[in-house]
């Protein structure tokens, strides 16, 4: 009779011979399951942890922008604190979608999804995405009907990772309020300096574009010139590059370029 | 107990895996810009080594030749993946700031010489101290050079001031130099000559000699 014994089983395998071909694809498959199994499980078993941290980060990063406004926080403080407000917005006509809700939008499911997003020429696709969403989230805070600051989410590549931002554009549309970085994975020690609250400070205070629209906002080697241009970092131009390109790309016309001429002209 | 304890002290400083064996020297140049991240780099690391040693070894007599080494990767990997998930879900800013270096534990030399060169061929507790051991020599020097780095580069301990900068208003010049990569070279290179100063039987023989003008023969 068959012995069905595990055990027996078990103790047939140990004595194998290491070197049979049965037993080395044994131990290798053994070995690659039980490696797999531990992984998934704390992965899996993490994941709302990491997720949440993240959020946390993005968060935190938003409100230290905001703090960063010269008077925001007074003005945020005496209204509700709802006048922060979210809207989607239709990238490609620039205006609201107001059939999505902002309360349950994934703009990163949409961002990946390629239903809802287009595929960018390599040399339309300045910030390195790749694949631009059809509709993102835009914050923007109002006091009395008056356009105060419209907080833009944007991303792109940098020397070795995705930078991800917020960039606060005042009332004027044309005057960047602050920008902060809440999401990167660039070199550290050097670029990760494009994290260092001095020289996101130098951003505050720049103009986008020149009387005839065109954007000229942007990160220079060496010291600025202008009212447009930002120092770049040395040992960092990659990172520093990749800051200014992505700021280029997504006030330009394949990203919110439609939508800020839109509210400019009060037409959304 | 005299023997194991030789296990875990012999590679502190007599077989130190970054200054006598020159291992893992690329991950002590990347996390060694403050003093917190080469601590948490450091935790990672002898825990891996540790826990990687004492599973090779617990499979040691059962793990054909042939496919040996990956055999080894896979566990040391997925340990590694463990950590890197547990950073994420509870140091989040400290692995933003350790980036890939974490997940780059998988090929420091460290842990898979010592799986290679001790583990297989020893019973699992000896294994492990060992793995302790060299695990430790390793965070010793990554302690030191991040230490140096963090106290010269920004005046700082663990994010506390410790030197007065100048920005400060004090009198202390931090040394940018510090907080790149090349510093935490010439720190170890320091380190190794003033290692085999004191312990001359760790100098290596050389491997040819340089041929001297008057020694040679006329053509």
């Amino acid at each position: 009779m068959a012995n069905l014994n595990p055990l027996t089983w078990w103790r047939r395998f140990l004595a194998l011979p290491n070197d049979s071909s049965a037993k080395t694809f044994m131990v290798a498959f053994l070995v690659a399951s039980v490696s797999a199994a531990a992984v998934t499980i704390t992965a899996v078993s993490l994941k709302p942890r990491q997720t949440e941290n993240v959020e946390r980060e993005r968060q935190q990063r938003m409100a230290e922008m905001l703090a960063l406004v010269p008077g925001l926080a007074d003005i945020l403080g005496e209204v509700n604190a709802d006048t922060l407000e979210t809207r989607i917005v239709d990238l490609a006509s620039g205006t609201y979608a107001e059939d999505i809700d902002p309360a349950s939008f994934d703009a990163a499911a949409a961002a990946s999804d390629p239903a809802r997003s287009v595929v960018l020429d390599p040399e339309r696709d300045v910030a390195g995405i790749g694949r631009r969403p059809d509709v993102v989230p835009v914050h923007i805070v109002r006091q009395d009907d008056d356009l105060l600051l419209v907080v833009l989410p944007v991303y792109g590549t940098g020397y070795q990772s995705t930078i991800r931002a917020y960039l606060a554009l005042e009332g004027d549309l044309d005057t960047i309020a602050a920008i902060s970085v809440y999401e990167q994975g660039e070199t550290p020690g050097l670029g990760t300096r494009i994290t260092d609250p001095a020289w996101l400070g130098q951003w505050a205070g720049k103009r986008i574009a020149d009387e005839s629209g065109e954007v000229r906002i942007g990160v220079v080697r060496g010291a600025a010139g202008n009212e447009y241009e930002i120092d770049g970092i040395t040992g960092a131009t990659r990172s520093s590059m990749g800051v200014s390109n992505l700021v280029r790309f997504w006030l330009g016309a394949d990203g919110f370029g439609p939508f800020l001429a839109n509210l400019r002209e009060g037409r959304t | 107990m005299r023997a194991s304890l030789r296990h875990v002290l012999f590679p502190i400083v007599d077989g130190n895996p970054v200054t006598l064996q020159i291992l893992g020297i690329c991950s002590a140049l990347a996390v060694t810009t403050s003093l917190a991240t080469s601590l948490t780099m450091a935790a990672a690391l002898t825990f891996t080594v540790t826990a990687s040693c004492f599973l090779v070894s617990l499979m040691r007599k059962h793990i054909p030749s042939s496919i040996r080494l990956i055999v080894q990767l896979t566990v040391i990997a997925s340990l590694v993946i463990v950590i890197d998930q547990l950073l994420r879900a509870y140091a989040y800013g400290m692995s933003q700031r350790l980036s890939i270096f974490v997940g780059l534990i998988i090929t420091n030399c460290v842990v898979l010489g010592r799986a290679e060169g001790f583990a297989m061929r020893n019973p699992p507790l000896a294994a492990a101290l060992d793995g302790l051991g060299n695990g430790l020599g390793y965070s010793l020097i990554l302690i030191v050079v991040g230490t140096i780095r963090e106290l010269l580069g920004t005046g700082m301990l663990l994010g506390f001031p410790v030197l007065p900068t100048v920005q400060a208003g004090g009198w202390f010049q931090p040394l940018g130099l510090m907080l790149l990569a090349p510093s935490a070279f010439f720190i170890i290179g320091f380190l190794i000559w003033a290692i085999r100063t004191w312990k001359p039987g760790q100098v290596e023989q050389p491997e040819f000699r340089l041929r001297t003008g008057s020694g040679r023969r006329p053509a």
